[in-house]
């Protein structure tokens, strides 16, 4: 019985029928899609402290306005992201608590620290770029709910993107100190973007499956290899440099070459050693737990009121 | 022409409000109880932003327009020309703003914000009102355009307050103490600045407005306004707490860290 119905599924994913939550889906699927939806929803949300740092800072109206719709975005990706990872059974307070624990995990590249402004730019320019790269086949994942909310979040994440890239270009044609900032935020988040796109593939044990299943298209090195192509060129417009001077093009491969990266450091920030894991998570802790009586109180209102309004009718 | 001058000190007057309490707000975005509500006082705080960008923006061209006015101002220094939004939002010191006091004390908890927003925006929601008729047509369009935002703001907090005031013990206690702290900052709303002089504008029918709403929604809450009726006055005129400087400190940091830079 269980095998014809994993025929059906297979049958399914492979003629790009979409799953949608009513389905019948194996138990590992539905398991490797709530982990996969609730860290990129992790993400998102732990993704608006590096740059929600900076809002109180921005250096002019325009740019205060434009970062705060930014990192208000992100908000709204997270939610749209637990919306959907709850059409497979698992609450949203189920979720904070695992991320909270430290059970779940979310994207390393969050755990750096924004230091500079010319950090805005860089973020939105690497790391909503990688962002893209790595999501846009989601839009074709083959889960329905995740794959709408991708639709959703890659056209604002593409904006974003263009607006980092724009606070760069500004500063790239700006003051010397200007310049100075710019190429000193690219040197400090050009390695930890490229490994946004996670392990090397034969380091990537997951993989294989969750291609199977189409809810990965690429695979981390296809991601990773198109990124540092993509990205190789438009640092020439803005006149700075990538820091890898094993950076080169390769004629017979169509590709840039690229230097080693540093694995030891991603796992250490994956573990948890990253130079802001503990702000973060704490950050979020912090919230949610002085949020506590918010929440209870409004809990507690709305009760009332919906007996007041049960006694009225 | 000394009106002229005073519609330019009351246009940052309106921008500086709106500037300080946006700051405010922003500094919840991502630290909001409620992802929901995370979301909302973003917005909100956003919303404040363009409202503090038009009145600088109309501030700016004023003061371009009739430079020999304005440009000194009240600690002496030659205000920078021509004037920008910019130049007005990062470029003037703490004596030369002229926000209400309400808008820079420090957040405290979600009590204390959802409060001070509220009284702040049935305030700014009569107020604007009434520049629906001032003779500057760029001003009564501004105040069209916020009044809508503003709307919401009053819906969303008083929701809060209510929320909270008949919520559960704690809440109530919290919104009760909020009161208590804040009070002291809401006669301010309603003494006008000498440079307020345009004459749609009648602060005592604000008072008197505003009284009326907020007893209704305090009634309500089953909330308490405090019987001391002692008032923190100064902001408009450029005497403000220890709060704004830390404000402008950050705020301003990268213009005055890098001046004369595009961004
Ligand atoms: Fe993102
Ligand atoms: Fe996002
Ligand atoms: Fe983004």
């Amino acid at each position: 019985m269980e095998q014809a119905f994993e025929q059906i599924f297979q049958d399914k994913i492979d003629r790009e029928v979409r799953i949608e939550p009513k389905d019948w889906m194996p138990e590992k699927y539905r398991q490797t899609l709530i982990r996969q939806i609730s860290q990129h929803a992790h993400s998102e949300i732990i993704g608006m402290l590096p740059e929600g740092n900076w809002i109180t800072r921005a250096p002019s109206l325009r740019r205060k306005a434009i970062l705060i719709a930014k990192v208000q975005d992100e908000a709204g990706h997270g939610l749209y992201l637990y919306s959907a990872a709850e059409t497979l059974g698992i609450s949203r307070d189920q979720m904070y608590d695992q991320l909270h624990t430290g059970k779940a995990k979310y994207s390393s590249i969050f755990n750096y620290p924004t230091l500079s402004w010319a950090d805005m730019g860089v973020v939105g320019w690497l790391v909503d770029g990688a962002a893209i790269m790595n999501q846009v086949p989601l839009c074709r994942s083959s889960f329905g709910p995740y794959a709408r909310a991708m639709v959703r979040v890659c056209k604002e994440e593409s904006f974003h993107q263009r607006q980092g890239f724009e606070i760069l270009y500004v500063l790239s044609k700006g003051t010397e100190a200007q310049r100075k900032m710019a190429q000193d935020a690219i040197n400090r988040w050009w390695w930890p973007s490229l490994m946004m796109f996670g392990p090397k593939d034969d380091e990537s044990p997951n993989s294989i499956q969750s291609m199977k299943w189409k809810i990965k298209r690429f695979s981390n090195d296809e991601l990773r290899q198109k990124f540092v192509d993509v990205c190789a060129e438009q640092v020439k417009v803005l006149g700075f440099t990538l820091p890898d001077k094993d950076l080169k093009w390769n004629e017979e491969r169509g590709h840039y070459d690229f230097g080693p990266i540093n694995w030891d450091e991603f796992w250490q920030v994956v573990q948890g050693n990253g130079p802001c894991n503990k702000e973060r998570l704490d950050a979020r802790k912090k919230a949610w737990e002085e949020g506590a009586w918010v929440r209870d109180a409004a809990l507690a209102y709305a009760n009332k009121k919906a007996k007041q309004k049960q006694v009225a009718a | 022409m000394a009106t002229m001058k005073n519609e330019i000190d009351f246009l940052l007057h309106l921008a500086d409000n709106a500037l300080i309490i946006g700051h405010r707000n922003s500094e919840w975005c991502g630290h909001g109880p409620i992802l929901e509500q995370d979301i909302a006082i973003t917005n909100i705080a956003l919303d404040y932003i363009g409202q503090a960008r038009n009145f600088y923006q109309h501030a700016a061209q004023l003061i371009n327009q009739h430079p020999t006015d304005i440009t000194i101002n009240q600690t002496g220094n030659n205000m920078v020309l021509p004037a920008t939004e910019d130049s007005l939002a990062y470029l003037r010191d703490v004596r030369e703003f002229k926000n209400l006091l309400i808008t820079e004390i420090p957040n405290g908890d979600w009590a204390y914000t959802t409060l001070r927003l509220y009284l702040l925006s049935e305030f700014e929601l009569q107020l604007f009102t009434q520049l629906l008729q001032h003779t500057d047509a760029q001003v009564a369009a501004i105040a069209e355009k916020s009044i809508k935002e503003v709307s919401y703001h009053v819906k969303w907090s008083q929701d809060w307050v209510l929320r909270l005031g008949d919520g559960t013990e704690e809440s109530k206690q919290r919104m009760q103490v909020a009161i208590e702290a804040i009070w002291a900052y809401t006669g301010e709303l309603f003494i006008q600045p000498d440079y307020a002089t345009a004459a749609c504008l009648n602060y005592a029918a604000i008072q008197a407005a505003w009284n009326k709403k907020v007893s209704a929604v305090f009634e309500e809450a089953g909330l308490n306004i405090p019987s001391k009726t002692f008032v923190q006055k100064g902001g408009p005129d450029g005497m403000h707490t220890e709060h704004l400087g830390y404000i402008l400190a950050e705020m301003q940091y990268l213009q005055r860290a890098y001046p004369n830079s595009e961004w």
